[in-house]
């Protein structure tokens, strides 16, 4: 059990942080509370991906001795990081980004209409203002 | 087939792209000039895509490579005929809300048109994107356009809008992030996030473990995205709250093309037999289909208030596409995409319909609804037509498409997905002709009557000619869709059905 969760360290993490934001998200009463649960879901994902690309005892992804002599330098995949799965998920941090700025736009909506963001006071204010 | 290449696939997607980018600065200069502009847009996507069918159908698939990059490496752009038909849609409806927003958007949010139309067309950058890339993590990137645009439009409502709107956030992000892990999951086994290459190289790992985790994760993720039962939760809140128009924009494509998505994924990138026999995905989605249909359709007898019980009606035809697709052979995925462009049609009509009601009277409850015949001929007309269609009376295209489900049904030899399409539309009789009944007819002996509304003041007050016209010409594209069902199933459909789904 233990074996298993040194070697998969990377899979278990991100399920262990999906499951706090799925709990935020979903136990929570606060709406920033479920914010944050999502965003925390949201990183899980994406550092599980990253981890796909390590590699043990490898390097950025940069040719390695380019600037010698002229000559062109032979080329091993397998002494680079991927670079394909961190570059993903930059497009996926920015899309990420959009998704809290959105909704924080819309929490901060909700609070000058309703003055509160506890998910039980605003349902009430809401069946009574109709 | 021969696929070529063509700048077609890319234009479609760029055009309202970058005139979202321009309207802002615009709105500074010339105000006038932000609905013109949008609309011109909006008509150059809808002809080019007219233009990228009419190549699909003589000369086979496009494609487009993204900076000159060849895939697996690059991002491609494909157009088949399953896209071809998608755009075509996709382009007449935005285009034809697009002309009906104005005047609605005027009344319900004035001063925002210019963020508006942005966020509009930045919608329908998303949509016409995600139907037409090829590569896996562009379609994350366009879903997320399609539904950060989404939120973004329904919210611009006010008030419980936007509780709704941030409901929708978190659901939908849970879906994303349910995709983008599915992504993780197939890049990590097979180094490739092109769909054509992916198709190649996936059958040999059909067995994985991991494979296995990462389509059921594609397949939740997008469900709650389609908001199949039980995962509609944020649907009947968003739609009903939402400007009209918007609800109107988002009912007829965001989870239509959603079903797309995972049409495309499932049959395309995976093989049929691998979402049929390997994991039993198909007859899970036909069965969930089954009791959305039922439960929506009982849902939307309950409602009051016309746009939620068109929401919950969403929710039922869902359920009708979704169980066509899953019934896993060709009349089924004839049924499903065919009803794809029917609803789309249907329900994109009936909220624009409620859009005009409240435009005009402000009533959303269904029981306001007197004396609608008298004040609005032509809309009552249109919501008459619309939900012949939505019942399955023919020539409308909501019988064929009705049929096509059933004949499936019956070419699967499952009896009871035949009783429940038949209940499902009885039940659609239901709560449709209840408002038709208060739209034509006086009330029944001994019932309540609103004391504001008396026969004698009615006078008829139509609405604009901006926003009548769209709804008369889904009406008559309602009936055309009917007539000319044989044409869009052997010209678009057929082609498109995947190799490997029984008869």
């Amino acid at each position: 059990m233990l074996d298993f969760a040194i070697g998969n360290f990377n899979n278990v993490t991100y399920v262990v942080l999906m499951m706090i934001g799925f709990y935020a998200m979903t136990g929570k009463r606060n709406l920033v509370k479920k914010l944050v649960g999502m965003n925390i879901f949201q990183w899980s994902i994406i550092l599980f991906i990253v981890s796909l690309s390590t590699k043990r005892g490898a390097t950025i992804p940069i040719i390695l001795g380019s600037h010698d002599h002229g000559e062109a330098p032979v080329i091993n995949a397998f002494q680079y990081v991927n670079p394909l799965p961190q570059v993903l998920m930059l497009t996926a941090i920015v899309v990420g980004l959009a998704t809290t700025g959105v909704a924080l736009a819309l929490l901060l909506q909700i609070y000058k209409r309703y003055g509160t963001l506890e998910e039980d006071e605003l349902l009430e204010k809401i069946q009574t203002s109709g | 087939m021969n696929i070529h290449q063509s700048t077609i696939p890319v234009l479609i997607v760029i055009a309202p792209l970058l005139t979202a980018l321009i309207l802002p600065l615009l709105n500074l200069w010339k105000r006038s000039l932000v609905y013109p502009l949008t609309l011109a847009a909006l008509a150059f996507s809808f002809a080019t895509s007219v233009v990228a069918a009419r190549e699909v159908l003589t000369n086979g698939p496009l494609e487009y490579f993204m900076g000159g990059w060849e895939p697996p490496w690059g991002i491609a752009f494909r157009i088949d005929h399953l896209s071809a038909l998608m755009l075509v849609l996709l382009g007449f409806i935005t285009l034809l809300v697009g002309i009906y927003s104005k005047q609605s958007i005027l009344k319900e949010v004035p001063k925002k048109e210019a963020p508006f139309y942005s966020v509009y067309l930045l919608l329908v950058t998303g949509l016409t994107g995600l139907v037409s890339t090829a590569d896996m993590f562009n379609l994350y990137v366009f879903l997320e356009i399609t539904s950060l645009t989404s939120y973004a439009l329904i919210s611009i409502g006010g008030g419980t809008a936007v509780v709704s709107a941030f409901r929708y956030v978190i659901l939908g992000t849970v879906g994303a992030a349910f995709y983008l892990l599915s992504v993780g999951y197939l890049y990590a086994v097979t180094g490739s996030l092109n769909m054509a290459d992916l198709a190649l190289i996936l059958p040999e790992l059909y067995e994985s473990n991991v494979v296995l985790v990462g389509f059921a994760f594609f397949v939740i993720g997008i469900s709650i995205k389609m908001a199949l039962f039980p995962m509609h939760a944020w649907l009947p809140g968003a739609y009903s709250n939402a400007p009209s128009a918007v609800s109107a924009l988002i009912a007829a494509t965001t989870t239509k093309v959603a079903v797309y998505v995972l049409v495309r994924v499932m049959f395309f990138v995976f093989e049929p037999r691998f979402s049929i026999d390997t994991i039993p995905v198909t007859t899970l989605l036909s069965w969930m289909g089954a009791i959305a249909m039922i439960l929506g359709s009982v849902m939307a007898i309950a409602q009051s208030d016309l746009k939620r019980m068109l929401a919950y009606s969403s929710v039922a035809q869902i359920g009708y596409i979704v169980l066509g697709v899953g019934l896993a052979n060709t009349m089924g995925f004839t049924g499903g995409i065919l009803h794809v462009v029917n609803h789309a049609f249907m329900k994109g009509c009936l909220f624009l319909v409620a859009g005009a009601i409240v435009y005009r009277t402000g009533v959303r409850e269904i029981r306001g609804l007197r004396h609608l015949s008298v004040r609005m001929p032509w809309t009552a007309a249109t919501f008459v037509v619309c939900a012949l269609a939505m019942i399955g009376i023919p020539p409308t295209g909501g019988f064929f498409s009705k049929l096509y489900l059933i004949l499936g049904a019956i070419a699967a030899d499952r009896w009871i997905f035949v009783a429940v399409i038949l209940v499902s539309s009885v039940l659609g009789l239901t709560y449709l002709v209840n408002v038709i009944r208060y739209m034509y007819f006086p009330p029944a002996e001994g019932e309540a009557v609103p004391a504001r509304v008396t026969p004698g003041a009615i006078v008829r007050d139509e609405v604009p000619i901006t926003m009548l016209a769209p709804m008369i010409v889904l009406a008559v594209g309602i009936i055309l869709l009917g007539l000319f069902n044989g044409e869009i199933v052997s010209r678009f459909i057929d082609p498109s059905i995947p190799a490997g789904l029984a008869t």
